[in-house]
């Protein structure tokens, strides 16, 4: 086929490079901006270099927010993966119940964020609630605004009850493109129900975990608002996670500087850990359509 | 190894059936003799897949029992039964070698390694996929996944019954019938009770010792290929099997003498009619054709010629007839009836046979 060579098509590009120009480069750049200077007021700037990054890098603030930050990702990951495929393969597979189970498992995807955090905080408090009330009643010592245990088991149980039904959905769909005969089958060849899981349902459910896996860990680890609700990232710093952090650092105490280069670095650190995850995950098509 | 008896087995996929068309399987009592190979023969949606499931043990009949060597397996399930079973589009496992997907079942069964190895060998060497024993089962082509479908039904030594659910229907041609092969060397060798159902009646012919034919849900007539062919119990039988198949008349009988269309002719016996429908049912191969007004009035549409014979396709009483001539030799200008070998005559009332009544069946 022959190309015609017409340099004016580029004018129809210009629209959405405007678009992305404004709506993500132009503010990303003013973060850039601040990150590498510095103000005594007065709104007057000078260059600073790379400084705020270096003394970011050697604060252990951030090194310790970063490490709740893993610390809680991997908890809740390692919680709602496996319990979101018991889930969905618990759920009935057709009928009134599966449309019901469905309905059931969305309701708290809808439900907004900073509303969770008021239900949890509210349901966790020891003198109305009825979490809070019902442990202290039988004598455990549960308080999330003092103790680091409570409050951090009560994050935990949060994000589970919130986003456990998006793996179980995820999976569920999984499940539901096997077809009837692989279970047929599994039933002739004598398979245990082990079997069956490890052979027919994870391998079919492999595609749609790794989606849900990439989903609930960027934004486990972009979490802000529920926790922010609930505990306020106390006691003390117990569960102030990077994005509480940066919003202390950035709006609390001022410091634009060191936030804007704070934030830089989240964001390359989301986007590194993503490019790994979708690396393995075309790679993962890519081995399964080649061969 | 075992003989399968299905007693008063009938099945509604309903949870309330009361007339018969509320059944997919009517009422049928029918022995599986141990170690007799089947073929069950039948068009689409009559019921074929339905009693193979029950027989395994993935469908729980609604009705009657099943039997295994008398003992009664109605409510064990299919791991218990001990059967193979081979569907009609492939099933493999995707994450493992195409000999750990043969080994699956023997596995399962905790077979020693070594009695596993052995078998998977003689199995991959079956199903001609030896070479490829190390290879994901994953991204193989769908006739190769069949034949690992194939070979996990047959890797069992020990199986009370192999089923087959129209296996071959994604593989291609020349390997058709070499995989019918193996399955027939298989059954010599192992006499395992085989039921291989399928729609297509060459498959069905050439694989099995004993053709039952079903319709509608019901078991029409169980044969031979060749008592199928001469004396179709059942006119589905009768134009279902025979390619073209039976050709059927609407006719008046009485005793020896039938009647069709004004012209009447001799039976081979005699036939005690009641007051059903009564048809003369005479396979193409039977029918010769006549001049000078001596048969049945006829008048030829076209002539097909398939290589071995040509098909003669008739208008008789305004429907359509066929009859098989001799590929050498010519044909009268002047064909104006058919008549029939006698042999090849058959009476039907309401779509059953009707046996002659003196027993003095012409052969």
């Amino acid at each position: 086929m022959n190309k015609t060579v017409n340099q004016k098509a580029w004018f129809l590009v210009l629209p959405v490079l405007v678009l992305v120009a404004f709506s993500a480069v132009i503010p990303l750049m003013t973060v850039v901006n601040y990150s590498v200077q510095d103000t005594f007021g007065n709104n007057v700037f000078f260059w600073n270099g790379l400084r705020w990054f270096q003394d970011m890098l050697e604060s252990d603030r951030m090194w310790n927010a970063l490490g709740r930050q893993v610390v809680f990702s991997s908890i809740i990951l390692a919680i709602e993966v496996p319990l979101g495929v018991f889930v969905a393969l618990n759920m009935p597979k057709r009928g009134f119940w599966a449309s019901f189970c469905l309905v059931l498992m969305s309701l708290p995807l809808l439900i907004p964020w900073n509303v969770v955090g008021t239900i949890w905080q509210i349901f966790g408090r020891v003198d109305i609630g009825l979490l809070g009330h019902t442990l202290d009643a039988v004598g455990i010592d549960y308080n999330y605004t003092q103790g680091f245990i409570a409050a951090w088991a009560t994050v935990i149980a949060m994000d589970v009850w919130h986003w456990t039904s998006l793996v179980a959905l995820l999976a569920y769909a999984g499940l539901q493109s096997i077809p009837d005969a692989y279970y047929q089958a599994a039933k002739i060849d004598q398979a245990s129900r082990w079997a069956v899981f490890r052979y027919i349902e994870l391998p079919k459910m492999t595609g749609v975990l790794m989606i849900a896996i990439l989903l609930r860990f960027m934004d486990s680890f972009m979490i802000y608002t529920e926790p922010f609700v609930v505990t306020g990232g106390g006691p003390g710093n117990a569960t102030t996670f990077l994005s509480i952090d940066l919003v202390k650092m950035a709006l609390g105490q001022f410091d634009l500087g060191p936030a804007a280069a704070f934030s830089l670095m989240y964001f390359l650190v989301i986007m590194a850990i993503s490019w790994v995850f979708y690396t393995v995950m075309t790679n993962l098509d890519n081995r399964e359509s080649r061969r | 190894m075992a003989e399968i008896t299905l007693a008063n087995l009938a099945h509604s996929y309903l949870p309330d059936p009361r007339t018969g068309d509320d059944f997919a399987l009517k009422e049928m009592n029918h022995v599986w003799r141990d170690g007799e190979a089947y073929a069950l023969l039948g068009s689409s949606g009559c019921g074929k897949s339905t009693l193979l499931n029950i027989i395994s043990g993935l469908l729980r009949p609604s009705h009657g029992r099943v039997l295994f060597d008398g003992r009664d397996v109605t409510d064990a399930p299919t791991a218990e039964r001990n059967i193979g079973q081979v569907f009609q589009f492939p099933v493999v496992y995707d994450t493992m070698t195409v000999r750990e997907n043969l080994a699956f079942p023997l596995r399962n069964r905790r077979m020693p390694a070594a009695e596993i190895a052995r078998l998977v060998q003689k199995v991959g060497a079956m199903i001609g996929m030896e070479a490829e024993l190390d290879r994901k089962a994953r991204g193989l082509t769908a006739d190769a996944k069949q034949k690992i479908s194939l070979g996990r039904g047959m890797v069992r030594e020990d199986v009370n019954a192999l089923l087959f659910d129209e296996p071959l229907t994604v593989i291609d041609p020349h390997m058709k019938w070499e995989l019918r092969t193996q399955l027939k060397k298989l059954h010599q060798d192992f006499g395992h009770t085989m039921i291989y159902v399928t729609h297509d009646q060459t498959e069905a012919l050439t694989f099995a010792d004993k053709v039952v034919v079903m319709y509608d849900g019901r078991v029409v007539q169980i044969g031979t290929p060749q008592e199928l062919f001469e004396r179709p119990a059942h006119t589905f039988v009768g134009y279902f099997i025979g390619s073209p198949g039976m050709n059927l008349f609407d006719a008046q009988v009485a005793g020896r003498r039938a009647r069709i269309d004004g012209a009447s002719f001799d039976l081979p016996a005699p036939y005690v009619t009641g007051r059903g429908r009564v048809q003369v049912g005479v396979r193409p191969e039977f029918v010769r054709l006549a001049t000078g007004g001596g048969g049945v009035p006829a008048r030829i549409d076209r002539i097909e010629d398939v290589g071995r014979h040509r098909i003669v396709r008739l208008t008789v009483a305004g429907g359509e007839v066929s009859a098989l001539v001799p590929e050498d030799g010519t044909l009268p200008a002047d064909v104006d009836g058919i008549v029939f070998d006698p042999a090849g005559i058959n009476v039907y009332e309401d779509d059953w046979r009707v046996a002659p009544s003196a027993g003095q069946e012409a052969a």
